[in-house]
């Protein structure tokens, strides 16, 4: 298999926008926020082609700004980002529709005052990939693709359950006709039953069209379910990165292990459980910590975890960061 | 010996469009001690069944039939003054969402020594040392200074511990929890996990856990009822349902999860979506989506008793 899409470097920062009277006050001493969030550092991975990548870290580690800067909505503060070797972003633009998003929230992601069917055909038309007087067809086509009936095309986001509107959300991005597509979170808003429909749905179209996926989640038994390597992110960098079935069965890094551990599993015995929870919560990405960001909470933390910052290495065919993976 | 008793506890909202029977007939016992899964998805009535406990559902919405017992007192229909009386003291609920549920404008410690004072006359002092202690207990540093914080200063997961450190301040006999975790993220959800369960052993505080995800209650509870379109469609030992569920609903919810499947496989799906409780299928609410369904589901499922477990179904699964 041949990599499609390649990160490289990819460093995204959020400097606060200061106005002049924040600027004032902070000269005077005044508390003004003044330093930047480090969302993403220094991250490099590839996609190989027809390949599902999950990326899995809790909330505040960067997850969402990694895909946002994949597919282009955000562009990098240094890094790129490139598809079959064609950078993705060109002063600040991005420069082509092989790469489409399905966001979390179907609530907040689909114009309440659009009808669906225009939400559908918009890009499509705009980019060429079909003619206004095809895009009924076209629409009508894609709705059933995910599973809705035709007849709905004419009504509004409100009139469809969150289910529903989740498959209006992947009939837009498909009807892009990407090569790659970026979900991010795309079934965690929905119930258990239907959350079973949408990633269904997700495999047959993934199957049908050859698709290559970013598949962001914070849920680890869905990641592991969709996906052939899955990358761990700790506050802004990858840890992890591996074939899921190694990574799930033998996690080398800390807090790989000490994220699964901390899942909830199905408990169909009996037996008392005990939950080993990781200590602590996820420092503040305004000041992140020295060395390896996880040494407050590792259990195995030594001085060098405190002074270096490890790099991801090689150990077999898992990348890890860490000192003593 | 039991802490509550509800009988077909009945829970109507009366809107425009008709009545929707949010809680249709719900009927279960809690001892104390007890940790119990009220499972369910969006709109299958778990969480109004836990406001009704409480006495806290809104107009449209009331109370239309049924009793709640608790520790001998019949709450359906109780005084206000004397269910207010109860309520934070002896009964109390942490809610999903503690960004919502605590008052952005007071301080942590202002808030809980309210709480106390609420219901006696507890000194400023010997209030925020009650507060300290169970900050403490709930896992929260140096909880005496951040008595001093507003809840803006504290994570998500540091909020919910403070709602949950204020539902146990008065060392209430019950606890009703809806949703708790849905919001934290895994390592802080496992956190509050095992201090709910360690607090429900050392301190003889029952707790019904309402949630929508069934592996979470598995790992906490010691029985589980399902609900599905107002009604409590199966029920008993948590163990004992997830290992061979008697109802079709229960099966296809457990089939539904990516952990009981092969990776990259279909998952096996419940075809379809929750009915409208304002239009209600004749019979058995599920049958729609039912692979077991027949001519026979259009009458009201039967109740059927296995020793310590109960289904609704006219099909009910093996054992």
């Amino acid at each position: 298999m041949t990599d499609i899409v390649a990160a490289t470097a990819l460093t995204r920062r959020f400097d606060p926008h200061l106005s002049i009277g924040d600027r004032i006050a902070a000269a005077f001493g005044a508390r003004v926020e003044t330093r930047a969030v480090h969302a993403v550092t220094d991250v490099s991975f590839t996609i190989r082609s027809n390949e599902t990548l999950g990326l899995v870290g809790e909330s505040g580690c960067g997850k969402s700004t990694l895909g946002r800067l994949v597919a282009g909505i955000l562009g990098p503060t240094s890094g790129s980002i490139a598809i079959d070797g064609a950078p993705v972003m060109r002063r600040g633009r991005k420069t082509t529709t092989r790469i489409q998003t399905v966001f979390q929230d179907p609530f907040a992601s689909l114009n309440p005052r659009r009808r669906i069917d225009a939400t559908i055909s918009e890009g499509p038309i705009a980019h060429g990939l079909v003619t206004r007087a095809a895009a009924p067809a076209f629409v009508a086509d894609w709705l059933a693709r995910v599973g809705l009936d035709p007849a709905v095309a004419t009504r509004f986001p409100h009139q469809f359950s969150g289910g529903q509107r989740q498959r209006v959300a992947i009939a837009r991005a498909l009807a892009m006709k990407p090569d790659i597509l970026v979900c991010d979170e795309p079934v965690a808003s929905l119930d258990v039953s239907i959350q079973a429909q949408v990633l269904n749905l997700f495999l047959d179209l993934r199957a049908a069209l050859g698709l290559t996926c970013l598949f962001i989640s914070h849920d680890l038994s869905v990641v592991r379910h969709v996906s052939d390597r899955v990358a761990i992110m700790y506050l802004g960098r990858i840890v992890e990165i591996g074939p899921a079935a190694l990574v799930y069965a033998a996690p080398r890094h800390p807090y790989t292990q000490g994220l699964l551990d901390s899942v909830p599993k199905l408990r169909l015995d009996a037996d008392a459980v005990g939950f080993r929870p990781i200590a602590g919560e996820l420092p503040s990405p305004l000041s992140p910590p020295s060395g390896c960001a996880f040494h407050p909470r590792c259990p195995r933390a030594t001085d060098l975890c405190r002074r270096e910052r490890p790099e991801l290495a090689a150990h077999g065919a898992t990348d890890v960061a860490c000192h003593y993976a | 010996m039991t802490l509550l008793d509800v009988t077909d506890l009945r829970t109507h909202f009366f809107t425009r469009a008709g009545v929707a029977r949010a809680v249709d007939g719900v009927s279960f016992s809690l001892a104390p001690g007890e940790i119990l899964g009220l499972v369910g998805e969006s709109g299958s009535g778990k969480s109004v069944t836990g406001f009704s406990l409480i006495g806290l559902v809104d107009p449209p919405g009331r109370i239309a039939g049924g009793s709640i017992r608790f520790d001998g007192q019949e709450l359906v229909g109780m005084a206000p003054d004397r269910l207010r009386a109860l309520r934070g003291r002896r009964i109390a609920m942490v809610f999903q969402d503690p960004q919502a549920t605590l008052n952005p404008v007071l301080t942590i410690g202002t808030q809980m020594a309210l709480a106390l004072q609420a219901h006696g006359r507890v000194t400023d002092r010997a209030a925020a040392d009650r507060a300290t202690a169970m900050l403490t207990r709930v896992g929260i540093p140096e909880a005496a200074t951040r008595l001093n914080n507003y809840p803006h200063e504290f994570s998500g997961g540091m909020r919910q511990r403070v709602a949950i450190a204020m539902a146990l301040l008065n060392g209430p006999d019950l606890i009703v929890a809806d949703e708790p975790t849905t919001a934290l993220d895994v390592s802080i959800q496992a956190q509050i996990l095992a201090e709910m369960k360690a607090l429900a052993r050392d301190s003889g505080t029952a707790l019904i856990w309402i949630s929508h995800d069934l592996a979470t209650v598995s790992s906490l509870a010691d029985r589980v009822l399902v609900m599905y379109a107002g009604r409590i469609v199966e029920s008993g030992p948590v163990g004992a349902v997830l290992r061979a569920p008697l109802h079709p609903y229960t099966r296809g919810l457990l089939d539904s999860l990516p952990a009981m499947a092969q990776p990259g496989q279909r998952l096996a799906q419940i075809p379809g979506s929750a009915p409208s409780l304002l239009a209600l299928p004749q019979g058995c609410p599920f049958a729609p989506r039912c692979a077991h369904a027949d001519a026979a589901c259009t009458a009201p499922p039967p109740r059927v008793e296995r020793a310590d477990r109960h289904a609704l179904c006219h099909h009910p699964l093996a054992p």
